[in-house]
């Protein structure tokens, strides 16, 4: 149990102050590879929490992918490092402003656990124990067949940010020259090579 | 709970282990070898002359289609692994939901095939 209390806090300092590393550091590029470090500790904090899948699902589709898609955005910006930092004054009291509320509303939250949440609000579902029954398997009893309105919503979004994705950013590029195969592989001699009849000390 | 937890305790000495190599290598580097640190040793290289800019440079922005189509993808297959796990419980209807969710991701694949997303140049 001991072990548990401080591999939480071990956790949970790592990932605050890599999050307080990814406002702070100075290159971008730097911010992400911070980032990942926090996604990393939060998935241990899940793990702690007895959510392995969520935790796999955070490194595999966060660290996997959304972090790489956000290396790729920062480097294709052309971002002046110098001139970045500059803003930083202009836009510390809207930033601010949003980091209080977000403070204000999570006190709130925690302060108030003696506040009576309706019945309808808390999970109709209950999550068996994890020694009878895995994190992945209790998800996968009611996804697919009691919030199968959500499953099939989560599916058309994923497929609305892929047709925008090909949208937004697919352009034809002229003047491209393609390898056509079967074009290739259709040749004929006759098409490709011809034979010249030439006379003897005649030249070309 | 312990005992879940348990399991994973072979990764926590992983992580401990890992740690401890990467301080004890980097620490020992720093303490064995003699450290003369100057801002030409970490400067650009270019051969002959001072560099003309930053070793930065801008990406396509087909690297950001690329991962974001990997993002979808991975999200789909993330899906799969709870259906996969609990197929057995959740019977018929559970089954046709997911192929449903397939579908719908199928005909943004062929999409994506017929626009040319995949090709290369």
């Amino acid at each position: 149990m001991i072990v548990q209390t401080i591999v939480f806090y071990i956790f949970a300092g790592v990932t605050i102050g890599a999050a307080v590393m990814v406002v702070a550091a100075r290159n971008p590029v730097h911010s992400v590879l911070f980032l990942i470090l926090a996604f990393f500790n939060s998935a241990g904090l899940f793990v702690l929490m007895g959510a392995e899948f969520v935790a796999m699902i955070l490194i595999i589709v966060y660290v996997g992918a959304v972090a790489v898609l956000f290396l790729f955005v920062v480097m294709m910006l052309d971002i002046n490092f110098v001139e970045l930092r500059q803003g930083f004054l202009q836009y510390l009291p809207i930033g601010g402003v949003i980091g209080l509320i977000l403070m204000i509303e999570l006190i709130m939250l925690l302060g108030a656990e003696t506040v009576a949440i309706p019945k309808t609000l808390l999970a109709t579902v209950p999550i068996p124990p994890i020694e009878d029954r895995t994190n992945t398997a209790a998800i996968g009893d009611v996804l697919y067949t009691k919030y199968i309105y959500a499953f099939q919503a989560a599916g058309m979004v994923l497929f609305t940010a892929m047709v925008g994705a090909i949208v937004l950013t697919l352009r034809e590029r002229s003047g491209v020259r393609k390898q056509r195969i079967s074009n290739q592989v259709s040749r004929r001699r006759a098409e490709s090579v011809e034979l010249k009849k030439v006379e003897p000390r005649d030249g070309l | 709970m312990d005992d879940f937890l348990l399991e994973y305790l072979p990764i926590l000495i992983f992580l401990l282990i890992s740690l401890g190599m990467g301080v004890a290598i980097l620490a020992g580097s720093f303490l064995v070898a003699r450290q003369k640190p100057d801002s030409e040793k970490l400067s650009a290289y270019e051969c002959g002359f001072a560099p003309f800019d930053d070793t930065r440079k801008q990406f396509d922005v087909r690297f950001y289609l690329v991962a974001l189509l990997f993002i979808i993808f991975d999200l789909e297959v993330a899906f799969l692994f709870p259906w996969a796990v609990s197929l057995g419980s959740i019977g018929i209807f559970g089954f046709w939901s997911m192929i449903v969710f397939l579908a719908i991701l199928t005909i943004g694949f062929i999409y994506e095939w017929r626009k040319g997303a995949l090709e290369w140049e």
